[in-house]
């Protein structure tokens, strides 16, 4: 990472609080009389409940109620019929299918389904209770295999993912190269380290305190205010520390509702904790998509056509969508452009959103694709993709608000040591390994939403800044903190940033890229409205730079000072004490204008790895990364350059470890743990270089700054395979590059 | 792979068919109406878990304690739920993400897969055991420093590992410690910084 002087790196605000064991996550909450709350699932993927024999549970010691779908607590608002809401009980889906209610009927429609809930006063009583819980099911032919059920696939509703054509299709049917090629990503489970659930009680007949684990907590304060009819003003949510989302926060889960039911049914607070085991099948995943792409150039490497379509899993119950591919829409020039994408609902439980959603998952076809093509045409993929550049966004016919991607090709070139890069493949070799270089784009979609932030700024030199935001690991707090710093100048160790509880001002989930632009920009308008004030006092009658221009006033290191005459000054805790202020505390909406009409907002990314394939085994070790972040306006250095990191090594799971796999006899998982599920560890990620190209975006927000927590993984796994064929020729389309796929090269 | 989840215990099992026999006949020493309100109030209930506690005696940062737990109950959930040391966390319960990394008598162990008991008369040090009060343990500071960490989850396992990582003398270069230290699992991706972090520990040599 280069250092900007201006905005040097500094530690996370809550780094003291996390290495000292001093942060407290949802699970490390107490209350009075808590119980415990523990899943049973079902042991089959599609039928029904015959027999359920709780007796033996319910007599079981500290047992104190054992739940199933013959009497689970009510919950109001999903019992009645209900409307279209995603967090809830999803009617039936616009595409058809059934409706999936926890604990509601006999019903199987997925894998590790709760078939009930068991709660006692001990962890460990609840979890041998559990056991004790026996379940017969007539059982039913289950599928689970997007290839094999492909004749059920649909296009989902909504202009969003309808097919998409543009310009002539002759272009790409008369186009001298061609190629078509298909590609499949597993099932990957986001896996935080943090194992799911939620801890509630009910304080009062219409009042709820939670600690949950969600990327919202006002969200999870609506849902539940939906599930019970009652207020939302009465239901508390708290999460200030979470430990690790990808996405799987973005919903609160029906399991989460139901104990809230069940802790009121009791009437005292439960405590549900999953294992990592359903960690796999009830807090989404991944899901496992085929994807084929076409497409057709010139001789000279002028891109004529791209056909790209994916087909996705989705659950029986529920229809889940991303942009897988929507990227290849705007990414390059092209004469033709088609898209197509859809669904196969099978007996799987519903996929949510991971980590760069689809647009990882259609990085990896295009960006393979493109080397294809670039290698077909004998070009250099960093040549191939100049040749296709656009500075306009083709798809909306207007503007980039800022895209300096080819300033990243070239630095991202220079320091993976491109030239060194042989464009016959299998031509370095050092021992038993065989060295290859390999890149891959990534972009995702831009955009600011609306947040209230308030500021409380004291004369005793302290400023509080509050926003009910949650922080589930990139650095939003140390990000709002290093914002208001900047504005108020008040000095860093005297910010307190609050955030993650729903009695703050009202803030964003944490999801889409979109919390730095939001918030950010929330802080910085809250802080200019009190640096406003604080100019008015100092420049006003009787303040000690009475007449000069409060516009002018320039406010560094706590002073405020005349902009054309720096000698007169005034810091702010003087002035706030002579101006009999003790405090100023201002709260303000914030929101984006009609900038998003005007122009295409994105940030990009690039990877370039260097890998080492073993001759003999097929393994495959990253050897080298430098990942680029074109996202704005950095506004933490230490924790951005972080966050690339963080994204390139989950790319190298997308690339060569992570695979859930299905027993489609079965439709069950065979390796749902850590030990069977490889996510990477030390020894699979090696030293990763970032970049952050740090230009201000003049349009998105006022700070300039975009989003990176998604650009850190798209087109991470594109690099890395592409660097495989470099290395070895041989293209792998099908993820994880195990060594199976790799074996006997020699 | 699964361990205590689904298998029911049968020492425990035997244990309680044993209690119900017992006060089965203890019941017939009472009257009828006795033995209905007995088991009304549930004191069946706190006879069988005064016999399924069992005493234990451990320091845990270097201060005494003396507890009362079933033998099922593992390292972890004592110091988390008994104990209220909630530093330590608990990512799979499989002893597959070292989350819950501690050190028993300066080694270090996953706690999920140390039942409590087997750690009577133990020294056991946690990530809250780190720290000379407001003073950070180097370990810690160059964790911060290194920012080798982003949602913190796995922080107190990671750090914990890496002073056992130094102190078993496998710290000499980035790939000693990327392949000795590999059972520690960052979901957030900050291995790269980790390492930085423990290699300036080892280079500072100071004692840990």
């Amino acid at each position: 990472m280069e250092k900007n002087p201006k905005n040097p790196p500094i530690d996370r605000v809550d780094g003291r609080m996390k290495v000292t064991g001093g942060a407290k996550y949802f699970a490390e909450f107490e209350m009075p009389k808590m119980a415990y709350c523990v899943i049973v699932g079902s042991t089959i993927a599609r039928g029904s409940i015959t027999g359920i024999q709780t007796k033996k549970a319910e007599a079981s010691p500290g047992v104190l109620g054992v739940f199933t779908h013959l009497n689970r607590p009510p919950i109001p608002g999903w019992d009645s019929p209900v409307t279209g809401n995603a967090n809830g009980p999803a009617p039936a889906p616009p595409s058809g299918g059934e409706t999936y209610r926890i604990l509601s009927g006999k019903e199987i429609l997925f894998d590790g389904q709760p078939v009930a809930m068991v709660v006692a006063d001990t962890f460990e009583r609840a979890t041998y209770a559990a056991s004790l819980v026996k379940v017969s099911y007539a059982k039913q032919t289950s599928h689970t295999d997007v290839g094999k059920n492909l004749s059920k696939a649909i296009t989902p509703k909504g202009p969003r993912f309808a097919d998409y054509t543009r310009g002539d299709r002759k272009a790409l049917e008369s186009a001298p190269v061609q190629l078509e090629s298909n590609y499949s990503i597993p099932i990957e489970v986001h896996n935080p380290m943090e194992l799911h659930g939620i801890l509630a009680h009910w304080t009062g007949p219409e009042e709820i305190m939670i600690y949950a684990k969600t990327q919202g907590v006002m969200a999870t304060q609506q849902a539940m205010a939906r599930a019970f009819k009652i207020d939302a003003k009465g239901i508390r949510v708290h999460t200030e520390f979470m430990g690790g989302g990808f996405g799987m926060g973005l919903r609160t889960w029906p399991q989460e509702v139901a104990t809230v039911a069940i802790a009121r049914k009791l009437g005292r607070p439960v405590k549900l904790l999953m294992t990592r085991s359903q960690m796999f099948t009830l807090v989404g995943h991944r899901p496992y998509t085929l994807q084929t792409i076409r497409m057709g150039a010139d001789a000279n490497g002028k891109l004529l056509g791209i056909v790209h379509e994916a087909t996705a899993e989705t659950a029986s119950y529920e229809d889940f969508t991303e942009a897988t591919v929507n990227m290849t829409r705007f990414m390059y020039e092209s004469a033709y452009l088609e898209t197509r994408y859809k669904i196969v609902p099978l007996d799987r439980s519903v996929p949510i959103w991971m980590r760069g959603p689809g647009e990882a998952t259609g990085a990896f076809a295009l960006e393979s694709a493109m080397d294809e093509m670039a290698h077909q045409l004998k070009m250099d993929p960093i040549e191939f993709r100049l040749k296709n550049y656009t500075e306009t966004d083709p798809e909306r016919n207007r503007p980039f608000s800022a895209k300096n991607l080819k300033e990243g090709y070239e630095r991202g070139a220079k320091a993976i040591g491109w030239n060194q890069r042989k464009s016959e493949p299998a031509s370095i070799r050092e021992g038993d390994w065989l060295v290859g270089y390999g890149m891959g784009t990534g972009t995702f979609n831009a955009s600011r939403g609306q947040a209230t932030v308030r500021a409380i700024l004291k004369s005793d030199g302290s400023l509080t800044v509050q926003c009910a935001v949650t922080d589930i690991g990139p650095g939003t707090g140390t990000a709002m903190t290093l914002v208001a710093h900047q504005v108020l100048g008040v000095p860093l160790d005297r910010i307190k940033v609050e955030y993650g509880d729903t009695t703050l001002p009202p803030g964003p989930m944490q999801g889409g890229s979109t919390v730095t632009s939001t918030v950010g920009s929330a802080v910085m308008d809250t802080c200019t409205l009190i640096k406003k004030e604080l100019a008015q006092l100092a420049t006003g009658a009787g303040g000690p730079l009475q007449g000069q221009n409060p516009e002018d006033l320039v406010l560094e290191e706590g002073q405020l000072y005349a902009g054309n005459n720096p000698s007169k000054k005034v810091s702010l805790l003087e002035l706030m004490q002579q101006s009999n202020m003790p405090v100023i505390d201002k709260t303000q909406l914030s929101k984006g204008g009609d900038e998003q009409q005007k122009y295409s907002m994105y940030s990009f990314s690039l990877h370039f790895v260097q890998v080492n394939v073993h001759a003999l085994t097929g393994a495959v070790k990253v050897t080298k990364a430098i990942s680029i972040a074109d996202a704005g306006r950095i506004v933490s250095p230490k924790t951005a350059a972080s966050q690339m990191i963080g994204g390139a090594v989950g790319g190298i799971g997308m690339a060569l470890t992570e695979e859930a796999l299905i027993d489609h006899r079965l439709g069950r998982f065979v390796n749902n743990n850590f030990g069977d599920y490889h996510v990477p560890v030390h020894a699979d990620v090696p030293a990763i270089e970032t970049i952050l190209i740090d230009k201000p975006d003049p349009y998105i927000n006022p700070m300039g700054a975009k989003g990176m927590g998604e650009i850190a993984i798209i087109g991470f796994a594109a690099a890395v395979a592409n660097a495989v064929f470099n290395a070895t020729g041989k293209r792998i389309r099908d993820l994880p590059i195990t060594p199976d796929k790799l074996i006997g090269l020699v | 792979m699964s361990t205590h989840n689904n298998e029911p215990n049968p020492n425990s099992s035997s244990r309680r068919s044993f209690l119900k026999q017992s006060t089965a006949l203890t019941a017939i020493a009472f009257t009828p109406g006795a033995a209905v309100s007995a088991a009304q109030k549930g004191w069946d209930e706190q006879v069988a878990l005064a016999f399924e506690q069992l005493p234990l005696r451990l320091k845990v940062n270097g201060i005494a304690q003396q507890v009362n737990v079933e033998a099922r109950v593992t390292l972890l959930d004592l110091l988390r739920d008994q104990l209220h040391l909630t530093g330590t966390k608990k990512g799979c319960d499989y002893g597959q993400c070292g989350a819950c990394t501690v050190h028993v008598n300066g080694e270090r162990v996953n706690s999920c897969l140390t039942l409590a008991i087997t750690t009577e008369g133990c020294q056991v040090t946690t990530i809250e055991g780190l720290a000379k009060g407001e003073e950070l343990h180097p370990m810690q500071q160059a964790f911060l420093k290194h920012d080798g960490f982003q949602c913190g989850y796995c922080t107190p396992g990671q750090i914990m590992s890496a002073v056992a990582c130094i102190k078993e003398g496998h710290a000499d270069s980035p790939e000693e410690i990327r392949r000795v230290y590999e059972c520690n699992i960052c979901r957030c991706g900050a291995y790269p910084n980790i390492v930085n972090a423990i290699l300036e520990v080892k280079a500072k040599g100071e004692k840990l």
